[in-house]
C-alpha cells in the first residue's frame, strides 16, 4: 500500500498568498487607484471563487459590483455568488456576462423578472434561498466568501474603515472572508486621516478604492403618511386595540409597508387616547423608519436597534442618542446580524405584510415570472424555538395556543392584508403561485415566506383572526376564510361556523373591538405628509428630493 | 365602463340629509350619493364602474351591506375608479351616515 502524500494544512493561506503576491507584481500597495480596478480584481479573483457582493436593502458597492461586470469573463468564471441582495443591473449582468454561474442569496426585489428568466435559460443556477440570518450562518459554515466586495463610508491610509450609519451586513461578510483566508476589498466613499470610528481594522482588510462617486443608498423605508389610506387606518386602529394593548406588546418587529407606517403614525393619537403610552411599543428592531418620528416624539419609543439606516434620518438619529445606538463620534451604528437576532429571540411581536395568503395561512410575495425572495420576514416572522426567557405577551400567546398549562411561550406573528391589492388581485388564495413557481425553478420546495404555522393574527379590514385559539386545520381554514371578505375563498366560508368562531373571540370584528370604521379618517395619523415628518423632527430629517413637494 | 343595477330588499332607514355625497372619483376610490326613492322597503343601486367584470362581487358587497344595515327607501348612485370592497363598505357606511343625519 502506497504512503498517501503529506496533507498541505494550509492551502486557503498559501492560495490567499498567491493572489496578493500577484497583486503586489502588479505594483498594487493597500489604495488601489481608481481607474485600475479592474486590473486588481482579475489579478486576486479566480475563476471557480466563491465571492461576496455587499448590498442589501440599502447600502450597495455599486462600483465594485460593475466593476466586477466589466472583467473579463475569460479571466473570471464560474464565480460562485453569495450575497444578501441581487438589487443592482450590474448584479444579474455578472451572469449574463458569463462571469458568474450560481447564486446564494436572500432578497432580489426590483431584479426579481430578469432573475427568473435566467433561471429559466438554464443560465444561472441558484444555490437556495435564505433569510438573511442564514445566509450569514452559511457564511461561517459552508459558504465562506474567497473573496469579499464591500462598501463603507471612509478609509484612513492603514486601511481601517469607518462604516458610517449603514453598517449592516459588512460586520458579519469582513469577519467570515477575513478569518478563512479571503480577500477582502473595500470602496469608500472618501478617505481621510482620521476617522470618526474604526468599524473595522486595518489588518482585516486588504484593499481599498476610492469610488467615483459615494455608493449607492436605497431611501427603502420611507412611506409618506400622505398615501395612507382610510381603510388603512381601520385596520391599524384593530391592530393596537385588538392585538398591541391585548397583549401589552412591548418588543416587536414592523415590517415595511403603509399598514404598519399607519400603525406608527397611530401612536402618539389613538394609541394614547387609548392610555397605552409605556404599555406597548417600547422596544424595537427596526430600520430608522421617517414614520416613527412622531412616536419618538411623543415619548412611546425608548430604544430602536437599526438592520441599516435610512436616507435623511442621519441627523435625527444623531440627536436622539437615548433611543438609537450611535458611537463616540454620535453616528448610528447598525448591524443586520444583530438585528435580525434581536428580532428573532427578543422580539414578542412581528407584524407584516404579504402579496398572497393561502387557506393554511402559508404566505408568500413571489408571483409567477419573478423570483424575489425573502429578505428578513422569515426570520422576524417565525416562532423561535430556541427561546427561553418570557414575558407577558409571550406567555400570554403561549397559554392561548398551548392551554392553560403551557411549558412555553409563543411569538406572536402578525400578518396584516387588505383583503384585495391594486387592480383587485385577491390576496386570499386556495393556492399560492409559489406552488407553480417551485416547478418553473425546479427548486425542491416552494418560496413560502411565513409558514402557516407561525402565523398567531391576521388582520384584514373585515377583522381579525386570532389562528392561536384554533383547535384544527377546519377551524383555522374558517377563521380564515371568515376575514378574507369579499374574495372567492372569504365569499366560500361556512357561515355558521365564522360565526360561531365569531362567539368565541377567534374572528373578531371592528364592532366586537369596540371600533366604529367611519371613525377611521386619516385626520387620525400623526403626521399626513413628509412635511409633517420634518416639523415632528424639529427640522432634523431631510427626506429626499423624491419625497419632497414643496 | 360599465353600468350595474341592483336592488335589495332593506329596512327603512330615516331620512335627514337629502341628497348625502361622500367620497371622490380617483384612482382606487369612488363617490356614492344617497337619496330617497319610493320603495320604503328596498335600496336600489346604480353603479357606473371603470373596472369591468366585477358584478358578483358589487352583488356579495352590497348585499352585505342591505343586511347589515337598514338601507330601505333609498336610492343609491355610484361612480367607480377600481375601488376595492373595503373601500366601497367604508364609503357605504359613511354615506348612509350622512345621509340620516350625519352624526356618528
Amino acid at each position: 500500500m502506497n504512503a498517501s502524500l503529506p496533507r498541505n494544512w494550509d492551502t486557503l493561506r498559501q492560495s490567499r498568498g498567491r493572489r496578493l503576491e500577484r497583486a503586489a507584481s502588479l505594483g498594487f500597495g493597500k489604495e488601489i487607484p481608481v481607474d485600475r480596478i479592474i486590473d486588481l480584481l482579475e489579478a486576486v479573483i479566480q475563476p471557480g471563487d466563491r465571492v461576496c457582493l455587499e448590498g442589501n436593502n440599502q447600502k450597495q458597492a455599486d462600483f465594485l459590483s460593475e466593476s466586477l461586470a466589466d472583467c473579463s469573463p475569460e479571466r473570471i468564471n464560474h464565480l460562485s455568488m453569495v450575497q444578501s441582495v441581487l438589487a443592482l443591473p450590474s448584479h444579474v449582468d455578472l451572469f449574463e456576462r458569463g462571469l458568474a454561474n450560481r447564486l446564494d442569496f436572500s432578497f432580489s426585489g426590483p431584479q426579481g423578472a430578469r432573475l427568473a428568466k435566467l433561471v429559466q435559460e438554464q443560465r444561472i443556477e441558484i444555490g437556495a434561498i435564505h433569510t438573511y440570518l442564514e445566509l450569514f450562518g452559511r457564511y461561517f459554515m459552508d459558504l465562506t466568501p474567497n473573496v469579499a466586495l464591500i462598501a463603507a463610508q471612509a478609509a484612513d491610509a492603514e486601511g481601517n474603515l469607518y462604516l458610517g450609519p449603514n453598517t449592516e451586513d459588512t460586520p458579519a461578510i469582513v469577519e467570515a472572508t477575513a478569518f478563512k483566508g479571503g480577500i477582502v476589498i473595500a470602496q469608500v466613499n472618501e478617505r481621510l486621516d482620521k476617522l470618526p470610528r474604526v468599524d473595522v481594522p486595518a489588518d482585516w482588510v486588504d484593499f481599498t478604492v476610492l469610488a467615483p462617486k459615494p455608493n449607492y443608498i436605497e431611501p427603502l423605508f420611507t412611506r409618506d403618511p400622505a398615501q395612507i389610506t382610510e381603510v388603512q387606518v381601520l385596520m391599524a386602529m384593530m391592530a393596537i386595540k385588538g392585538i398591541y394593548a391585548e397583549y401589552g406588546v412591548t418588543r416587536l418587529n414592523h415590517g415595511i409597508g403603509f399598514d404598519t407606517a399607519a400603525i406608527e403614525l397611530l401612536l402618539p393619537t389613538y394609541a394614547a387616547d387609548l392610555g397605552l403610552k409605556g404599555k406597548i411599543c417600547t422596544h424595537w428592531a427596526l430600520n430608522p423608519h421617517p414614520t416613527l418620528i412622531p412616536a419618538i416624539e411623543s415619548g412611546f419609543v425608548e430604544s430602536v436597534h437599526c438592520f441599516g439606516s435610512e436616507v435623511g434620518m442621519d441627523a435625527y438619529i444623531s440627536a436622539r442618542s437615548d433611543v438609537f445606538f450611535t458611537g463616540a463620534d454620535g453616528s448610528m451604528r447598525s448591524n443586520r446580524a444583530f438585528s435580525q437576532t434581536a428580532g428573532l429571540y427578543a422580539c414578542d411581536m412581528f407584524i407584516g405584510s404579504t402579496l398572497q395568503m393561502d387557506m393554511a395561512g402559508n404566505s408568500s410575495t413571489a408571483t409567477l415570472g419573478r423570483i424575489t425572495g425573502f429578505g428578513g420576514a422569515p426570520n422576524m416572522g417565525s416562532d423561535p424555538h430556541g427561546r427561553r426567557h418570557a414575558s407577558p405577551a409571550w406567555l400570554k400567546a403561549g397559554r392561548e395556543a398551548y392551554g392553560a398549562n403551557a411549558i412555553r411561550g409563543r411569538k406572536l406573528v402578525v400578518q396584516m392584508v387588505e383583503t384585495f391589492r391594486e387592480h383587485m388581485a385577491p390576496v386570499f388564495v386556495e393556492e399560492l403561485d409559489a406552488w407553480k413557481l417551485q416547478k418553473s425553478m425546479g427548486a425542491e420546495l416552494p418560496p413560502i415566506m411565513i409558514y402557516g404555522d407561525d402565523v398567531s393574527h391576521i388582520v384584514t379590514e373585515e377583522g381579525i383572526a386570532n389562528l392561536l385559539l384554533c383547535r384544527s386545520p377546519e377551524e383555522r381554514e374558517q377563521a380564515i376564510r371568515g376575514v378574507a371578505g369579499f374574495t372567492p375563498v372569504g365569499m366560500a366560508r361556512d357561515k355558521a361556523m365564522v360565526e360561531n368562531l365569531r362567539d368565541r373571540g377567534i374572528v373578531r370584528r371592528p364592532e366586537d373591538l369596540g371600533i366604529d370604521p367611519r371613525l377611521a379618517t386619516r385626520d387620525l395619523l400623526a403626521a399626513r405628509s413628509v412635511k409633517d415628518l420634518v416639523r415632528w423632527s424639529g427640522g432634523l430629517y431631510a427626506p429626499p428630493s423624491r419625497f419632497r413637494n414643496w | 365602463m360599465e353600468t350595474l343595477d341592483f336592488r335589495f330588499d332593506s329596512k327603512p332607514v330615516p331620512r335627514a340629509a337629502d341628497p348625502a355625497l361622500c367620497g371622490v372619483v380617483g384612482s382606487g376610490n369612488l363617490e356614492i350619493l344617497v337619496k330617497s326613492g319610493i320603495e320604503p322597503e328596498a335600496c336600489r343601486v346604480r353603479i357606473k364602474t371603470s373596472a369591468r367584470g366585477f358584478g358578483e362581487t358589487w352583488r356579495a358587497v352590497l348585499d352585505s351591506f342591505a343586511t347589515s344595515h337598514p338601507a330601505g327607501g333609498t336610492v343609491i348612485a355610484i361612480n367607480d375608479m377600481g375601488a376595492t370592497p373595503a373601500v366601497v363598505t367604508l364609503r357605504l357606511a359613511q354615506a348612509l351616515a350622512e345621509y340620516q343625519g350625519g352624526g356618528l
